[in-house]
């Protein structure tokens, strides 16, 4: 398992609805608003690599010294699922943005849930740093 | 399509069918709107139970048509019939009938599975809601068409929970139906 990752999910409208630390690294707080600066950094370049291809998966595209990014876009809303971490292991990750893009998929498909609102459900944390634990 | 085999299968299986995510994400958007219409979650619980009230009133006609069912001599048959046929013929699902209370008036439904509940995950800010309520009017007001007034709730919800769900079904009384004319006219 890797011992920074920290994945984000941001909805269309440049909102961050879910957040988590899913690394094993203890928690620090400085670190935790660099993971934030980076993924914010990276918005940029998801947007302009979005249109040059077909794949969900956008693979790395981004990087600031060892840490790495990664980016799964959906289909249909352009929400972004954003995995920040520090190891190379793209099966895994690959992996995770699939199965976690399901589990968004569901989340989508409870009436009591408003799109690009805050994902605040017990449930879906669990899983992520389940899968989390997994994958990554 | 194979013979019916149980009591509950023969008129389910002429009945026109609906795709199971449809209707599951239908009664989610109804649910929905009443949230935001009402704002209040005790509010829309009394409302899903007027509107169920008012689908058992109409509903009963159709299944009574279809059902071929006889006349239940007691509550407990009543009781049977709703969770064999009733449930099988228009949710797709059966119910267990238990919990009798001593003198018979009062028992629990009890349902593994709902599929008005599929994808469901109640937030915070709606705990006190009864989300499948309407089933309860609906209950509710099929039975006082065929003349028996009863009090239907929630008493367990696997979206609060728990293990399953948990209808309680009481029988208030019977009233008598009245004829219009005598006999010896």
């Amino acid at each position: 398992m890797a011992s920074t990752a920290c994945f984000v999910i941001v909805s269309r409208n440049d909102c961050p609805i879910y957040e988590s630390e899913v690394g094993t690294a203890p928690k620090k707080d400085e670190a935790a608003h660099l993971h934030q600066f980076i993924l914010h950094a990276s918005l940029d370049i998801v947007q302009d690599v979005v249109w040059t291809t077909n794949a969900m998966y956008l693979k790395l595209v981004d990087k600031f010294n060892d840490l790495l990014v990664s980016v799964y876009v959906t289909a249909d809303t352009h929400t972004r699922l954003m995995l920040l971490h520090d190891s190379r292991n793209e099966d895994g990750i690959k992996n995770f943005f699939q199965e976690v893009h399901e589990l968004y998929i569901k989340m989508l498909l409870n009436p009591l849930y408003v799109p690009g609102s805050r994902i605040t459900s017990p449930f879906f944390d669990t899983r992520v740093r389940t899968l989390a634990r997994k994958y990554l | 399509m194979a013979p019916p085999t149980r009591a509950g299968d023969y008129p389910f299986a002429p009945v026109d069918r609906v795709n199971a995510e449809l209707f599951t994400l239908t009664y989610g958007a109804i649910v929905r709107q009443l949230l935001t219409d009402f704002e209040e979650v005790e509010e829309v619980n009394k409302q899903l139970d007027t509107m169920g009230y008012n689908i058992g009133v109409r509903l009963i006609d159709d299944f009574l048509a279809k059902s071929n069912i006889t006349r239940c001599s007691e509550f407990k048959d009543t009781a049977e019939v709703i969770a064999k046929v009733g449930f099988k013929m228009f949710l797709g699902v059966s119910a267990t009938v238990s919990n009798w209370s001593a003198d018979g008036s009062e028992c629990s439904l009890i349902l593994d599975d709902n599929p008005l509940a599929d994808f469901v995950e109640l937030p915070d800010t709606c705990q006190g809601l009864f989300y499948c309520n309407i089933l309860c009017g609906v209950i509710r007001g099929a039975l006082e068409m065929v003349s028996m007034r009863t009090e239907v709730k929630f008493v367990k919800d696997m979206l609060r929970g728990d293990d399953a769900f948990e209808i309680r079904l009481k029988l208030l009384e019977q009233v008598a139906e009245e004829y219009p004319y005598k006999d010896d006219e």
